[in-house]
């Protein structure tokens, strides 16, 4: 079925997957000015983890710190995921 | 005038010593006068690849430090009079190369030449960063895989900062070259796709070299595939490259599968 479904809709190997990891990862890596800020991106990244941290139990993979570069300006996007009380608990559980 | 190209990847083993032999063997049998340099010290291979390896007497670190004159470092290609070589040394290591020994020898080429051609080394070190520093354009040479891809991404952010036009203001031309395009793959879903690379990069494509035994076979003979098998495909796709460098405007071509779906069928069952 799989292989009818490859012939029939051409792309759905793993390329797909490639291209979403790598624009994720090169999102975080570019930063604000070329080389040298992928270094800041994760020194805002840990600091921001460990001060939310301080009151609120985070996942640290659900902590993420984007840079995207404008002509003018630059958008610093912090997008932090904090679970709600029974994700907390099944995420102290797994622990 | 003179150009300065260098060509360069970041990540190792994706065709940049065999795309420097190509592009600078294509450019001179489109009558440009040229030399292709080897910035790989202590790893060089761009004379093997050119087939020039027992004729190597002096080399660039020679040069820079002053030991022998440029023209005695210079060894001419046996089947094209207007390609030349200069190697990289065998016994020193990436040090012994200077901003100012490279930044002299640079200019006295441009002089002399239509085209200098610089093939980096691997990395971002020292080497890789003096192949690019003086360059006006940048050939970057990508595979069409995650890594090649993320560490062409970085040497595009140091070839819009770390190179002297940058830091003059100034911006390298960069020309972005997919090498080892397996067609039947990628319309599997199986590769990157070339519109997907472009899309993460956002660099100009040069030209797509599509994966060949041809290659291969160019380089265990020495000599560039441009003069190897002129009609094969890697061959012509080279070749349109360097018409592009040379400002003509040239139809891309992504290359395609030539198997019929009965082929196709086939060799799934046998895979």
């Amino acid at each position: 079925m799989m292989n009818l479904l490859r012939l029939i809709g051409g792309r759905s190997g793993s390329a797909p997957v490639a291209r979403e990891r790598l624009q994720i990862l090169l999102a975080h890596e570019r930063g604000v000015g070329g080389s040298g800020a992928p270094e800041l991106l994760e020194m805002l990244r840990s600091e921001i983890l460990a001060v939310v941290s301080k009151h609120v139990d985070l996942d640290p993979e659900k902590v993420v710190v984007k840079m995207d570069r404008g002509k003018f300006v630059s958008m610093l996007e912090v997008d932090i995921e904090v679970p709600n009380a029974t994700q907390r608990s099944k995420l102290v559980a797994a622990t | 005038m003179a150009k300065v190209l260098v060509v360069t990847s970041g990540k190792g083993g994706v065709g940049k010593t065999t795309s420097t032999a190509a592009l600078g063997a294509a450019l001179a049998q489109a009558g440009q006068s040229v030399v292709v340099i080897d910035f790989d010290v202590g790893l060089r291979n761009l004379d093997l690849v050119m087939g020039a390896e027992r004729r190597v007497v002096f080399d660039l670190i020679n040069v820079v430090q002053g030991v022998a004159k440029l023209s005695q470092a210079l060894i001419r290609d046996k089947r094209l009079e207007n390609l030349w070589l200069i190697p990289a040394s065998q016994t020193r290591d990436k040090d012994a190369l200077t901003d100012e020994g490279v930044r002299r020898v640079i200019n006295e080429l441009r002089t002399k030449f239509d085209w200098i051609l610089c093939d980096s080394p691997a990395g971002i070190e020292r080497g890789a960063t003096l192949a690019m520093r003086y360059a006006d354009e940048a050939v970057i040479v990508t595979n069409p895989e995650v890594s090649s891809v993320r560490d062409s991404d970085r040497i595009i952010g140091m070839l819009d900062s770390k190179t002297a036009k940058a830091e003059r203001g100034e911006r390298v031309e960069k020309h972005l070259l997919v090498t080892r395009y397996d067609a039947s793959r990628a319309s599997r879903g199986e590769m990157l796709s070339i519109d997907d690379i472009l899309e993460i990069l956002a660099t100009p494509l040069l030209g797509i070299i599509p994966e060949s035994q041809d290659v291969l076979r160019a380089s265990n003979v020495g000599c560039p595939v441009t003069l190897n098998s002129t009609t094969s495909a890697p061959a012509r796709a080279y070749m349109d490259a360097v018409r592009r460098l040379m400002g003509e405007t040239v139809p891309m071509t992504v290359p395609v599968e030539r198997k019929g779906l009965m082929n196709r069928l086939l060799r799934r069952r046998a895979a």
